[in-house]
């Protein structure tokens, strides 16, 4: 199994039309996913290479059954793009796009919590999700990642991640799940959210978890950790030397008032009964450890 | 990015709160000009992005003429926890019978905007939140409903105001808060927020961090050309390269920001001092490397290179051809380390083969490589 995304999945492309979403949209289908349609209300009823383009979320759902979104709209029309995506009727919307102003993510965040509880949210700024195998949506490099089981992945980081899926493949190590959160102040989908659903999923036996300075969400994942997940975890943690008061390349990466640091976020979770790789690689190596002892 | 107070003011009496006349400078002549034209007593600020101005002695009351003069040489060019003091902002001075504290900023655990108001202010909001966490009122505000005026006034009651200045007070929060979200602010925070002998209430103080992500929708460019950075950061920043200074003398780049951490992180690990964080994105091209090692190549310190590139949908033949076409195209004063892992890494590897020599090495692991360059730094400096 997988959490969030597998073979029955059906994506619509919001900004299909468009250099990136074209790009990452055309990879998506020929990894295998189910790249059902693309919207732009300029060119509805055209098509960009067999895939059907519409001029709302909703026709595309209404039309072909699509289940999820995946943006690929420029910052600036993002937020209207989530809207019209939870009003459009999909079950989770994917965002990639960088650069999004923290008070349009606070505000769709928060809207679709009240008005859309059932639609899942993951981004902005993140590279997507990956069950391999089944379903690819975003920009991760499928081909590095080995299908099955049985370790679930959930990262703030784009090429850390990739470097994770591509490091336990090389350990012959298969994955369920790859979720990147993203490195945004406001992220839709959790640590928790995927510890959740990872704890559930009968097919992950083990999560790794690659975090990073800023916030707090690994603390609070630390928490959930040890009062609700029975499954053993490997954690890696970037920025363990990052100056204070500077944005490390991530909107929410900053270490400010001598909160969000790397070590803090380390000692919650070593705590919580997590394994600590003090690189990715020996983050690597520990996982391939507690596989073998599975 | 950072306001100056005086940009903040502006900022914040755009959005039709009080502030005080003022003039920004940066120079005595004109410092003097500007209190002439506002009429003494004045208050004489530094402008510089950092706390502390007060006990540095970046703030000083001026009840002549003359002390303005005399204050204005003394701040300019003053070292206020390494910040040089450039400008000055010169404000008709201000009685105070009160002092509060206000701020809005994110919560990022709550994913709500919190609201913090104390009859505590002019102090460091940090003592008092540790000493006298009770004296700080603290409010959740949806960013869908936005902040109500019936919340807004249950708020300012419960921070135990003088009951004198309520109204006035809630008038100019309500406009706080919309100046935080219409202006696209990650911070705003005035600290003091006065009550003046007369009874009326008035922004003194103002720090205002604006979200870069949102100059689609404002005009930034003011600002961005007052921020602190020192000549590296500037030449990345112009080259829309994703960098921060630091002191050491291993040059970084790696792609993601992720991977830019971990590699400035494994360089401190082995024993090494990082120069810079640098990110060049997911791709890895011959434009971005070729820029990236510019940047880099005019850093006086840095003694030894680390690219450190793990490539995705970027394959590692594009990578090899943007390293080699970046060498040809910059003259490299220090020697580099390659560790180059990911999709057709093998490939990328054999591509660069051919050019390697004691200026240009490859490592196989990323530790590997942080301790090559270590070492070539620290032989030369040595």
């Amino acid at each position: 199994m997988s959490i969030f995304v597998d073979e029955n999945t059906k994506v619509v492309y919001q900004g299909l039309t468009g250099s990136q979403g074209r790009y990452y949209g055309m990879l998506n289908r020929d990894y295998g996913t189910q790249v059902v349609a693309g919207t732009n209300p300029k060119k509805a009823g055209t098509d960009v290479e067999g895939v059907p383009i519409f001029a709302s979320v909703a026709d595309a759902v209404e039309a072909t059954g699509a289940n999820v979104s995946c943006v690929f709209i420029p910052a600036a029309g993002v937020r209207s793009a989530v809207l019209e995506a939870a009003e459009g009727g999909v079950e989770l919307i994917v965002v990639i796009t960088e650069g999004v102003p923290m008070h349009d993510e606070a505000f769709f965040f928060n809207k679709l919590e009240t008005d859309y509880p059932g639609v899942r949210l993951l981004g902005p700024n993140c590279p997507g999700l990956i069950s391999p195998g089944k379903a690819n949506i975003g920009i991760t490099a499928g081909h590095i990642a080995k299908e099955g089981g049985p370790v679930g992945i959930v990262s703030r980081s784009g090429t850390l991640t990739y470097q994770a899926l591509y490091e336990l493949k090389q350990k012959d190590i298969g994955c369920t799940t790859c979720v990147g959160i993203g490195g945004d102040p406001v992220p839709g989908t959790s640590f928790i959210d995927c510890l959740a659903a990872f704890e559930e999923d009968p097919e992950t036996e083990a999560v790794m978890m690659i975090g990073e300075i800023g916030g707090s969400a690994e603390e609070e994942a630390a928490e959930f950790i040890a009062a609700n997940v029975s499954k053993p975890v490997v954690a890696y943690i970037a920025g363990l030397t990052a100056p204070p008061g500077k944005k490390m390349g991530h909107a929410g990466a900053i270490v400010s008032g001598g909160k969000g640091t790397a070590q803090a976020k380390m000692d919650a979770l070593a705590a919580a009964g997590v394994r600590i790789g003090q690189s990715p690689s020996e983050a690597g190596d520990i996982m391939d450890e507690v596989v073998a002892a599975l | 990015m950072d306001l100056f107070e005086y940009q903040g003011k502006q900022f914040f009496a755009s959005y039709g709160m009080p502030v005080s006349p003022g003039e920004a400078v940066t120079t005595v002549h004109d410092a003097v000009a500007a209190a002439e034209r506002l009429g003494t007593p004045v208050m004489v600020k530094a402008q510089v992005h950092t706390g502390g101005r007060g006990k540095a002695g970046g703030v000083k009351f001026a009840a002549d003429i003359d002390a303005v003069r005399t204050h204005a040489s003394n701040i300019l060019g003053l070292d206020i926890r390494g910040h040089i003091v450039e400008n000055l902002w010169i404000e008709k001075a201000s009685d105070i019978a009160e002092e509060y504290y206000v701020s809005f900023t994110l919560d990022r655990s709550a994913k709500k905007h919190l609201g913090m108001l104390s009859a505590e202010g002019g102090v460091e909001i940090e003592t008092v939140a540790e000493e006298t966490p009770d004296a700080i009122a603290k409010i959740w505000v949806d960013p869908v409903d936005g902040l109500t005026e019936d919340q807004c006034r249950q708020w300012v009651l419960a921070a135990n105001l003088n009951p004198d200045v309520t109204d006035q007070t809630v008038e100019l929060l309500l406009k706080l808060y919309e100046a935080y979200t219409s202006g696209d602010a990650d911070l705003v925070e005035i600290n003091p927020l006065i009550v003046t002998p007369e009874g009326k209430v008035h922004v003194l103080d103002a720090k205002v961090t604006l979200d870069g992500n949102a100059g689609f929708r404002h005009d930034l460019a003011p600002f961005d050309a007052t921020q602190p950075r020192d000549e590296r950061e500037a030449a990345a920043h112009a080259k829309g390269l994703q960098y921060v200074g630091l002191e050491g003398s291993v040059g970084v780049i790696a792609n993601g920001a992720g991977l830019a951490m971990s590699t400035v992180d494994v360089v401190n690990q082995v024993g090494g001092k990082p120069a810079n964080f640098l990110d060049i994105g997911g791709g890895a091209n011959a434009d971005v490397m070729a820029g990236a090692l510019e940047v880099i190549n005019n850093d006086p310190d840095v003694q030894s290179i680390f690219i450190n590139i793990f490539g995705g949908i970027t394959r590692g033949e594009e990578v090899a051809n943007g390293i080699i076409e970046a060498m040809n195209r910059v003259n490299i004063a220090s020697p580099i380390v390659i560790r180059l892992d990911g999709t057709n890494a093998d490939e990328g590897r054999a591509l660069l083969e051919p050019h390697l020599s004691d200026r240009l090495m490859m490592a196989p692991t990323m530790l590997e490589a942080a301790r090559e360059a270590v070492a070539l730094a620290e032989g030369a400096a040595s």
